[in-house]
């Protein structure tokens, strides 16, 4: 089965400072994978060079064509969708208008209002704040908000930036279980990057363990978690 | 009673004005969170095309379309070609290109047409009021215009899956693209039809001021007044602005300052409601430091 | 490109650079005082309308070249001082020279006045409420209620002074000397400011205002004084020219005015003592030479150079100046960041 995602010699730059360097690494359709390592380690800007956001050499291959170098929007549209870390909700925006602009590149209009009915009932609190601002949300509501304009978009991948980032404990389970259901229910595939590792390794399938822009270890998240010596050495715990 | 009904009815009028070209002002900040200070010159280029069709025998009718789709055009080159190049760098730098193009059209139409000053027609029947001496049917067609504007654009922008994207990309470039919103395209379109816009505000305008190359300078002021006393974020707050404003600088003439600080009167306005209340009386973001 | 000198080294090429600007100005002074035994009466007031504008100049460059603080409306604070020039002269009999000081200390409380709501404004915001006082101003100096004072539509008529003690020189050398002292002392002022620590100040609030705040700086303070001392050059280039052209009216001082002053320092460059020098040049002498093709032609001149500037020249004659020398003498430049300072 070819991958999903593929990514081959891939190097990152901001300005003139090389953040990634010939990072491998590919994702099969339907699982959860994993990036995982240290601050700095470049597990964002591994996200954001998929998406193009930052300026790359190498190549990106979603479902076998070459995406690297094209705008942002075009590669969302591929089927990419992106919750950047901050959320990127827009505050101004209800909750209602968020949503929408997800679906805003789609063509079968018909289904976007049932997809509105699928994120509400992944996160009915979003429907009970629907007409609310964004910016007025509590931090755990913005990631569902966040995560919902990704599934609006009918993706087949999601890249998910730290979801767990300034949340209560509680409120990350929750997530965390809720992401879990739409990958299994709405068979998309996710892309996590992580710092909480134990977290990270729970969810996902397969993890990659990146250390200064570069992959060192990639293995089934039940080894890596289980396989102390990598865990106490790599991931601290 | 009957002189402040008056007074107030002809300041509508005038406030009519003000807003249409608001509505430009709007329509551009909305798109790309700046303030084109070359809208006014680029509105009176438009009805100078407008008048030489006209005069070249083209019905009223026609030549207006004609030249809204021809601004419109222009406006989404201009974006492209002129201004998103240096869009991401300086402040000062968007503002000298924007004054530099208010320098171009303003000189490129005294070139071409000579600063006489020329009657421009009006479409609307006269006397659709007979014996009506509070506002012409010029006026009164003119508003009604605005009026069916600022509708649409309403509905555009809430309403439209198009007018959110023009929105978010506007407020949110990054986050737009990666839903999907075509940015670059969002800003093209939104200057092309701030260009339209401000043609219709132009060829409103012209039958009462008089078209010549410097008509707009003051006007562009009194919209950037009323826009920003309205909420320069919002089609609905930009007219009621330009309304309120018109009603507002009629009275004052009227009963307190005489006619001759009518400029004064929109500067204060603009230092005021910047420094005071930069979302305006209706808006509704605060008006981001760019 | 960050070149790597080394200590020794960037007080070498520090030097040399100093040496390098003596001379130039030393040439460029021999120039100005020889000039106007060389040409006709008609151009020693056409260049002293120029020092007039290079005073303006840098007036303006101080506030939104160095200090970041955009302003589209200085045409204001020139109408300003070439008023109380033409009042003091015309309607209380005051000494010309008497006119200047008067002139600056007027228009530095009006530019700080006007700087203290420019706090608020930022950008674009700040641009568009100076565009609004540039358009506003003729309207305002025609306002019948201080018709006694500005002589309404049909101004002001003054009278040129002549050259005192004597001396052999036309009103026009006279003025013309006049002017250039008093531009080499506002020169070697604003020269003093902008390069010492009030200098790094201003251009540290215009580069990162969070940071220069937490640095200690009061920013507010230096914005507002900024806007002051800017309007005082300002003020000063204003008087000057009214005395060289006798004569003042609100028409003179419409919101082009103000467009050329912009026209001058994106020309000359930005944050450049030099660049006032170059832009005063081109303000005062294009429009005559393009005046001969056609009228609109000068405004389409200005036009596309600024907007061709942004693309070609972001510096201004001053960048491309200072690059072209630093070529010829082979001296690199310590530091990549060319636009922040010049000269």
């Amino acid at each position: 089965m070819a991958a999903l995602l593929e990514v081959a010699n891939l190097g990152a730059f901001y300005g003139a400072t090389q953040a990634l360097h010939g990072l491998n690494f590919a994702l099969d359709q339907g699982g959860i994978t994993t990036l995982l390592g240290a601050n700095g380690a470049g597990k964002t800007t591994t996200l954001r060079a998929i998406s193009g956001l930052v300026k790359t050499i190498g190549e990106v291959r979603f479902e076998g064509a070459r995406i690297d170098g094209r705008k942002t929007e075009d590669i969302a549209r591929c089927g990419i969708a992106h919750v950047p870390d901050g959320r990127g909700t827009f505050a101004e925006f209800t909750v209602e208008e968020n949503l929408r602009l997800g679906a805003h590149a789609r063509h079968d209009h018909a289904h976007v209002g049932r997809d509105f009915d699928v994120v509400y009932s992944y996160f009915p609190r979003l429907k009970e704040r629907r007409r609310q601002q964004a910016g007025t949300l509590s931090g755990g509501e913005q990631q569902m908000l966040a995560i919902s304009r990704g599934l609006m978009m009918r993706p087949k991948l999601f890249l998910l930036d730290e979801p767990s980032f300034g949340l209560a404990p509680l409120v990350v389970q929750e997530i965390f279980a809720i992401m879990r259901a739409i990958n299994r229910e709405q068979k998309v595939s996710m892309l996590l990057v992580e710092q909480n590792a134990n977290l990270a390794l729970d969810l996902a399938d397969h993890a990659y363990l990146l250390e200064t822009g570069r992959v060192v270890l990639s293995g089934s998240a039940d080894d890596i978690k289980q396989n102390t010596a990598v865990r106490r050495s790599y991931l601290g715990y | 009673m009957e002189a402040l009904l008056h007074q107030i009815i002809s300041g509508l009028a005038t406030g009519g004005i003000y807003a249409s070209i608001a509505l430009a002002l709007v329509m551009v900040y909305q798109a790309t969170h700046l303030v084109n200070f070359a809208q006014g010159e680029m509105a009176m280029f438009s009805t100078y095309g407008a008048w030489t069709l006209i005069r070249a025998g083209i019905p009223y009718w026609e030549a207006f379309v004609i030249v809204v789709v021809a601004s419109f055009v222009i406006g989404v080159l201009l974006e492209r070609f002129v201004v998103r190049p240096v869009a991401a760098r300086s402040v000062l730098s968007v503002v000298v290109i924007f004054i530099g193009l208010l320098v171009i059209f303003n000189s490129v139409a005294g070139w071409i047409w000579t600063y006489s000053v020329q009657t421009f027609p009006s479409p609307f029947l006269d006397n659709v009021f007979p014996g009506n001496k509070y506002i012409t049917s010029h006026e009164f067609g003119s508003l009604i215009v605005m009026l069916i504007e600022l509708a649409v654009l309403f509905v555009f922008f809430r309403f439209t899956s198009l007018g959110l994207a023009m929105r978010a990309a506007a407020y949110n470039p990054i986050s737009s693209r990666l839903v999907g919103v075509r940015v670059d395209l969002m800003l093209a379109l939104g200057w092309g039809i701030a260009a339209a816009l401000g043609a219709v505000a132009g060829m409103m305008v012209a039958p009462i001021v008089y078209l010549d190359p410097n008509m707009m300078s003051g006007i562009l002021l009194y919209g950037f007044a009323g826009a920003l006393l309205g909420g320069i974020d919002s089609p609905v707050g930009a007219v009621a602005g330009g309304l309120l404003l018109g009603v507002v600088e009629n009275l004052a003439g009227a009963y307190v300052v005489g006619t001759d600080l009518k400029l004064t009167l929109a500067l204060v306005i603009i230092v005021g409601v910047l420094t005071v209340r930069p979302s305006g009386l209706f808006g509704k973001t605060v008006v981001s430091r760019v | 490109m960050l070149s790597d000198v080394g200590g020794a080294d960037r007080t070498a090429s520090r030097s040399f650079e100093r040496m390098r600007r003596a001379i130039a100005i030393a040439v460029l002074l021999l120039v100005a005082v020889a000039l106007p035994f060389l040409v006709s009466n008609y151009r020693t007031f056409q260049l002293t309308l120029m020092i007039a504008y290079a005073i303006a100049l840098l007036g303006l460059n101080i506030l939104t070249g160095y200090n970041g603080q955009i302003s589209l409306g200085h045409g204001a604070f020139f109408a300003l001082g070439s008023y109380v020039a033409a009042i003091m002269m015309d309607r209380w009999d005051l000494p010309y020279w008497s006119t200047l000081p008067a002139a600056g200390l007027t228009c530095f409380v009006a530019g700080f006045l006007f700087g203290l709501p420019a706090l608020r404004l930022e950008g674009l915001y700040l641009a568009l409420a100076t565009f609004a006082l540039a358009v506003a101003t003729p309207q305002i100096l025609k306002y019948k209620g201080i018709e006694e004072w500005t002589g309404g539509v049909q101004g002001i008529n003054i009278l040129k002074p002549q050259a005192p003690w004597h001396l052999p020189l036309s009103p026009d050398q006279w003025l013309y000397f006049f002017a250039l002292a008093v531009a080499v002392v506002m020169f070697i002022v604003g020269s003093r400011l902008v390069r010492g620590r009030v200098g790094r100040a201003l251009i540290a609030i215009r580069d990162n205002p969070t940071a220069a705040a937490t640095m200690g700086v009061n920013t507010a303070l230096y914005k507002t004084l900024t806007f002051g001392v800017s309007a005082l050059f300002t003020g000063v280039g204003g008087a000057l020219s009214a005395i060289a052209v006798q004569f003042v009216a609100p028409d003179s001082f419409g919101f082009l005015l103000s467009i050329s002053f912009l026209v001058g320092i994106v020309i000359g460059g930005f944050a450049s003592i030099s660049g006032a020098i170059y832009g005063a040049f081109f303000i005062e002498f294009i429009p005559n030479i393009a005046d001969s093709i056609s009228k609109s032609a000068p405004w389409a001149v200005y036009g596309a150079f600024l907007v061709a500037s942004v693309y070609f020249m972001p510096n201004g004659i001053a960048g491309v100046v200072r690059v072209a020398g630093n070529r010829i003498f082979r001296v690199r430049s310590s530091s990549n960041i060319a636009s922040k300072e010049s000269n």
